[in-house]
């Protein structure tokens, strides 16, 4: 079925609830089965400098400056100051007020710019309010949002409120991408992470997150596996590809890479590419860059040659 | 004379309880990653790979700064403790072949250590005369981590040891007898020692020294242990790349003497501050 803007509630609902239910222990075992593949050498080194390509370099405190947002935006352009090999990241992610700064600081770099909007990361604001957050953060040079859902309305069964707000985002982005956060460590269970993810593609996300990274549970690899599952089955039913953006509690090369088999093994190599998968990290840069290292010098790197943002 | 604790001959009904040596990595007895294990005097003792000694680092690294910043009084307590565990331990050791003398000279080194823990840090700095409105001071502060390649016997690995965390460096030791060095290992881990202050691998230091030795996380590495010059050599240039305190003697340290500071003060760095005096 097709669920377009103008289906009724009970529509949205019925289709939501008729997908099928996750297997919550095949899912776990698969990822974990998955996890211990051994990637070395060769491949090894082709996967570290993917994973640096898929980051999307986080920067989401209170404390952040615009100091702060010009390093990282440096780091974002040459992450191994000593190694011109070193590819550039996939994008820097800031708060709508630093995107000004960033983006002055990322011009010509072919490097995106995300910005997270409406009421990050509680999405607990007035609609126009987030609008408003959206349009300012587009202005100033986002180029990708990063939105969150209202939980509250996803887990009272409003999931109409949800749609039209996903669809009023996107259209107050204007050009720029749209990711949309599920904040799955509120979802609760595999089941409500599945709908949320269909609900967002079918309102038209072109990327679907999984966490803010404020909350106690993150990203995991059996919750991306349910959302690549999500977005494959969605492109064979509307031939729409999306990507996946697992972010907060990936921090070393190991993470990263079984995330790269996961993807492989789920949607296939097509995702392997930083337009439909990235990583939402701060700290896992610094550990791909010391493992890209290791591989280079044949010794093992420490963190005190490496930036500390 | 096998040199391993053999358990007797077992009761009529009972099994033997064999014991595998395992390594000490963060305050637990893991197997070495590879799985590899070789048999010394009818032992069987896990042999460390480079994966267990970068392990082995990050878990040096994480447990550095809280040993650092403890005080010195509970640093020495720490160390006491050692010795009072060690002299509750000597028949172990003594079934391992260690002589009655060199166990007490053993235990008599912790203590003698345990009791620098407070007085170090006014030998070692002060305050400095100065040409100008300032207070000087110098004080002493822990190198950081310390790959350690160590004796065979168990007063040299306590010689060793010792010096290096009194002071709030924590270590990685590449143990030449791995009997003794995973009993002082559960020594240490019953004795109030932060996980990861030291760690011990076991196998062939040959392998797994070269790693630690370039190893960009390791701030000093310390040779004592090495016996062949050639490897020692080795070892040094490889630790140049980052400019790693190198601790190399040049003849057979006779451990039964008194060590003097040396050992405690190769392993520290000085800072010295200015600070305007208003007068």
């Amino acid at each position: 079925m097709t669920v377009t803007a103008s289906a009724g509630l009970s529509d949205l609902r019925s289709f939501l609830h008729g997908l099928p239910g996750v297997d919550k222990v095949g899912v776990e075992a698969r990822a974990a089965a998955l996890a211990t593949r051994s990637i070395k050498t060769s491949s090894k080194a082709k996967a570290i400098d993917l994973a640096i390509r898929m980051v999307d370099l986080t920067t989401l405190e209170g404390a952040d400056t615009p100091g702060k947002v010009r390093a990282l935006c440096a780091k974002a352009r040459r992450p191994d100051p000593a190694d011109a090999s070193c590819p550039p990241v996939a994008a820097i992610c800031v708060y709508p007020a630093m995107v000004k700064v960033a983006a002055e600081a990322l011009a010509g770099s072919g490097v995106h710019l995300a910005s997270v909007a409406t009421a990050f990361p509680s999405g607990q604001a007035p609609l126009e309010v987030k609008l408003a957050d959206t349009r300012d953060a587009v202005a100033a040079g986002a180029d990708e949002i990063d939105m969150v859902i209202s939980r509250g309305a996803f887990l009272a069964g409003d999931y109409r409120h949800v749609f039209d707000e996903i669809v009023a985002v996107k259209e107050a982005c204007g050009g720029a991408h749209l990711k949309v956060i599920l904040e799955t460590g509120e979802l609760g269970t595999y089941d409500n992470i599945r709908r949320a993810s269909w609900l967002a593609m079918l309102a038209g996300a072109d990327f679907i997150k999984t966490s803010t990274g404020k909350v106690a549970v993150n990203a995991t690899l059996p919750i991306t596996l349910v959302m690549l599952e999500a977005v494959r089955d969605f492109r064979e039913r509307h031939g729409r590809i999306i990507g996946v953006k697992p972010a907060g509690g990936i921090k070393t090369t190991k993470d990263a890479i079984k995330y790269l088999v996961l993807i492989n093994e789920t949607v296939g190599d097509e995702w392997l590419d930083p337009d439909r998968f990235r990583f939402g990290a701060s700290s896992l840069l610094n550990d791909l860059l010391m493992q890209r290292t290791k591989l280079t010098t044949g010794h093992y790197a420490g963190p005190d040659y490496f930036t500390l943002d | 004379m096998p040199k391993s604790v053999k358990s007797p001959a077992p009761e009529p009904g009972r099994l033997t309880v064999r014991k595998t040596y395992k390594l000490y990595i963060g305050g637990k007895f893991p197997r070495s990653e590879s799985g590899r294990t070789f048999v010394v005097d009818g032992d069987n003792v896990s042999l460390a790979s480079r994966k267990d000694a970068r392990d082995a680092v990050l878990a040096a690294r994480a447990a550095q700064p809280k040993w650092a910043a403890a005080t010195a009084y509970n640093r020495g307590q720490v160390l006491y403790r050692i010795a009072e565990m060690l002299e509750a331990r000597r028949a172990e050791f003594t079934a391992l072949g260690v002589s009655d003398s060199e166990l007490s000279a053993a235990v008599d080194r912790w203590v003698w250590y345990a009791g620098w823990s407070d007085k170090i840090a006014q030998v070692a700095g002060g305050a400095n005369p100065v040409a100008g409105p300032f207070f000087n001071i110098s004080a002493p502060e822990p190198t950081g981590v310390v790959a350690v390649v160590a004796p065979g016997s168990l007063l040299g690995l306590v010689s060793v040891i010792a010096p290096a965390i009194v002071t709030g460096n924590t270590v990685v030791v590449l143990a030449a007898g791995p009997q003794i060095a995973i009993s002082l290992a559960e020594v240490l881990a019953t004795s109030d020692v932060p996980g990861g202050v030291v760690n011990l691998l076991t196998g062939r230091y040959a392998e797994t020294a070269p790693w630690l030795a370039a190893h960009d996380d390791v701030n000093a590495l310390d040779l004592t242990g090495v016996e062949h010059e050639e490897l020692a050599a080795e070892l040094e240039r490889a630790a140049a790349g980052s400019l790693k305190r190198v601790i190399r003697p040049q003849a057979a340290i006779d451990f039964t003497a008194d060590p003097g500071l040396r050992p405690m003060t190769a392993l520290l760095e000085t800072k010295t501050v200015w600070h305007p005096k208003g007068y």
